[in-house]
């Protein structure tokens, strides 16, 4: 009697449990599985096929003794921040500027969303016409009589990187202008009036009421953006394909090209681990305090 | 690519209904041969295959070899062979023949008698691991060659040079023309191989087996190796407003006499002949840059991955004596471009600049190239360095030769 009243804790809901087995099982072994792999790997001296031939650290050596990862490095921090900010800067102020009962809003919306539906590639290549520097935005503004007009990030080693940011950003704002949009549409209007009522101008009821409200919606934004810097590849290979000279690799580059093209599979995944780490390090004191924290309220 | 694909595989099945169940054996073979004129070379190789009673079933695969490369070996380690496969002969496929990955070709060469028809003999000793041979060997692609624009130089108002060093001294004169003195385009295998062509050429055939070959750091460190950087200076300085990347865009200002000349392989011969020019007249060509003239070689082999069926297994000892056969070798050299592996083969349809590489074959003037030498993780790493060097003029020299000598210290 006792136990049909109480049944085993493991048969509830039975059904969710089965069926969510496939998933739990892919989440097992190919994502945590393939990474631990991957690590294991990492302190061998695999070339082109994986072999448990123990080196130690020596690949983590070569790695950061390596020029190109070094210049990965500091171009992924670059674009990192030049995305981050500017994204979230200029997608919070069209979202705004939408949030103000304009006509057309619909339209608005729809333009700035509309690059996001194309893929890395294609906007790569587009800004890669738009930026040369014979037929692109140089080459018009030369052709119409200022002919002193010098705009070439592309071919400049010490700018590329932020060439590759501009492509990025008009690309992702448009999401993120979305998010934003939602999240102003979820604050209530009794807000807005009350601030009004106290006489508070718009730009401090912003910046003071609104974005403390809309914490989670930047945290989810955070994360978007942040997944999108870390894994950034496409971009670059269809604008620069790392050029010039290697003056705008990515780490995502340096893994792929060591694993497949130099053939030296522990050398990818040495460099493919301290992407993993760098993401850790970030994400791992946040998740701690985001969630971590809630529990003890 | 599909579509050609299918072609094939459409042209397969026809043939294999007209030609009647005759034992017929489907061979899948891939390959990154996918401009005009390779894929013309391609399709001699398999008419010849097919006229075995066999089929050659196209697997070409777009984008150079950096991009095919994976495919087929994920492939081949993945338990989907195919029949046979492209590679550079050398080191790519190392691995997988120590795998066991790989068919033992010792038998076919033996009954063919190959180490007696291939020449250089340096092309089957890449062939061959402990004792074993292989691969197929099918051309020589030699990079040691400098492309000059006739009309380049006529316009600058200097005579066209005979060497480097003529050549260099004429680019002041080129620039003034406002012509590019030498075209290096963005990708990184170009920069790296013109370094290697300058190595050989101001070098000398010693200095770049001791290099590459003995793998000397100290050498590379060296004043003899100081010289070539030297050199690669004078390049780096000659390139700087190329602003092309793929190397047949570089081949095309010199074509169109936007820029002097360029160091490229054998390959570039084709987009002046689909230009319609002629050696001699339209442009030059100056193997070992005119200085020391050697070629490499380097170039494409067939290999042929182990297949529990017997009657595919036939096919492959069929068509590697195909490929390896005097009038294939004709067809299909005289289409790519490239100087065929066997000496006793006529070549009269070749032009002045493919009969200036058959002579120096002939005098036995020949390196090993870097495909053969050095394990792809060291080319790799020396691409980077390179394209470095030559993207960023303030690169010093000194900074540049100890860093290649780092890389030559550890490679293998």
């Amino acid at each position: 009697m006792s136990k049909s009243a109480r049944p085993n804790q493991l048969f509830r809901n039975l059904n969710a449990k089965v069926a969510s087995i496939p998933m739990v099982l892919t989440a097992l072994v190919v994502f945590a599985g393939g990474t631990a792999w991957t690590v294991l790997y990492s302190f061998t001296n695999s070339k082109l096929l994986p072999r448990l031939n123990f080196v130690g650290l020596d690949q983590y050596y070569r790695l950061w003794a390596t020029p190109r990862w070094l210049i990965s490095i500091e171009n992924l921090l670059i674009y990192g921040v030049v995305s981050l900010v500017f994204s979230l800067v200029i997608g919070f102020l069209l979202a705004a500027l939408l949030d103000q009962k304009i006509r057309f809003e619909d339209t608005f919306r729809t333009i700035f969303l509309y690059p996001f539906a194309l893929s890395f590639i294609v906007t790569g290549v587009v800004w890669q016409w738009l930026l040369n520097p014979d037929f692109g935005v140089q080459g018009v503004v030369r052709s119409l009589g200022w002919t002193s007009f010098d705009f070439n990030p592309l071919y400049n080693s010490s700018i590329v990187i932020y060439g590759i940011s501009i492509a990025a950003l008009w690309q992702g704002t448009g999401l993120i202008m979305c998010l934003m949009l939602a999240g102003l549409r979820g604050i209530d209007e009794d807000i807005w009036k009350a601030a009004r009522v106290d006489g508070i101008p718009m730009w401090k009821t912003y910046l003071f009421i609104i974005i403390p409200m809309m914490r989670p919606v930047f945290i989810t934004t955070l994360v978007i953006i942040a997944s999108g810097i870390v894994k950034v590849y496409d971009l670059v290979v269809a604008q620069t394909s790392g050029g010039p000279g290697i003056a705008s690799e990515v780490p995502a580059k340096y893994v792929y090209d060591y694993m497949f093209f130099a053939q030296n599979l522990g050398q990818g995944f040495a460099a493919s681990t301290m992407m993993l780490l760098s993401v850790m390090i970030v994400i791992v004191p946040w998740a701690y305090l985001e969630f971590g924290g809630r529990k003890r309220v | 690519m599909r579509y050609k694909f299918l072609t094939a595989a459409f042209a397969a099945t026809v043939a294999l209904n007209v030609a009647g169940p005759a034992a017929a054996t489907d061979l899948e073979v891939t390959h990154w041969w996918t401009s005009g004129g390779e894929a013309a070379a391609v399709a001699e190789l398999a008419k010849a295959f097919d006229a075995t009673g066999n089929h050659w079933v196209d697997g070409a695969i777009a984008g150079s070899g950096g991009t095919a490369r994976p495919i087929m070996i994920s492939r081949i380690t993945g338990g989907d062979p195919m029949g046979a496969t492209q590679f550079n002969h050398g080191r790519q496929a190392e691995e997988l023949v120590q795998a066991g990955l790989m068919r033992d070709l010792t038998d076919v060469a033996t009954k063919g008698k190959w180490t007696e028809v291939v020449r250089p003999k340096s092309l089957l000793d890449s062939c061959t691991i402990d004792g074993k041979i292989y691969c197929v060997p099918v051309n020589i692609h030699s990079w040691q060659w400098l492309w000059l624009s006739n009309t380049a130089f006529e316009k600058a108002g200097v005579p066209v040079p005979k060497n480097w060093n003529e050549y260099v001294a004429a680019a002041p004169a080129l620039e003034k023309a406002g012509i590019v003195p030498l075209a290096v385009g963005g990708q990184a295998w170009q920069a790296s191989g013109a370094f290697d062509v300058l190595l050989a050429a101001v070098g000398g055939t010693d200095t770049f087996l001791k290099v590459y070959k003995d793998k000397d750091a100290k050498f590379a460190a060296g004043p003899e190796v100081a010289k070539v950087f030297k050199a690669a200076d004078d390049a780096r300085k000659m390139a700087k407003n190329t602003n092309v990347q793929d190397w047949n865009q570089a081949t095309n200002m010199v074509i169109t006499g936007k820029a002097g000349g360029q160091i490229m392989g054998d390959w570039a011969q084709g987009e002046f002949q689909v230009a319609g020019k002629t050696a001699g007249k339209d442009y030059t060509c100056l193997p070992g840059l005119g200085l020391n003239e050697v070629i490499a070689t380097g170039g494409d082999a067939f290999y042929f991955p182990l297949l529990k069926d017997a009657d595919k297994a036939k096919a492959q000892e069929v068509l590697a004596e195909t490929l390896l056969d005097p009038k294939t070798q004709v067809a299909f050299n005289l289409k790519k471009g490239s100087l065929p592996v066997r000496g006793d083969v006529d070549l009269n349809a070749a032009n002045d600049c493919m009969k200036k590489g058959l002579a120096i074959l002939a005098k036995g003037a020949v390196i090993p190239w870097t495909d053969q030498l050095l394990s792809q993780d060291s080319q790799k790493q020396k691409e980077d360095l390179f394209s470095e060097f030559f993207a960023k003029p303030d690169m010093s020299l000194e900074e540049a030769q100890k860093r290649f000598a780092d890389i030559i210290a550890t490679a293998d």
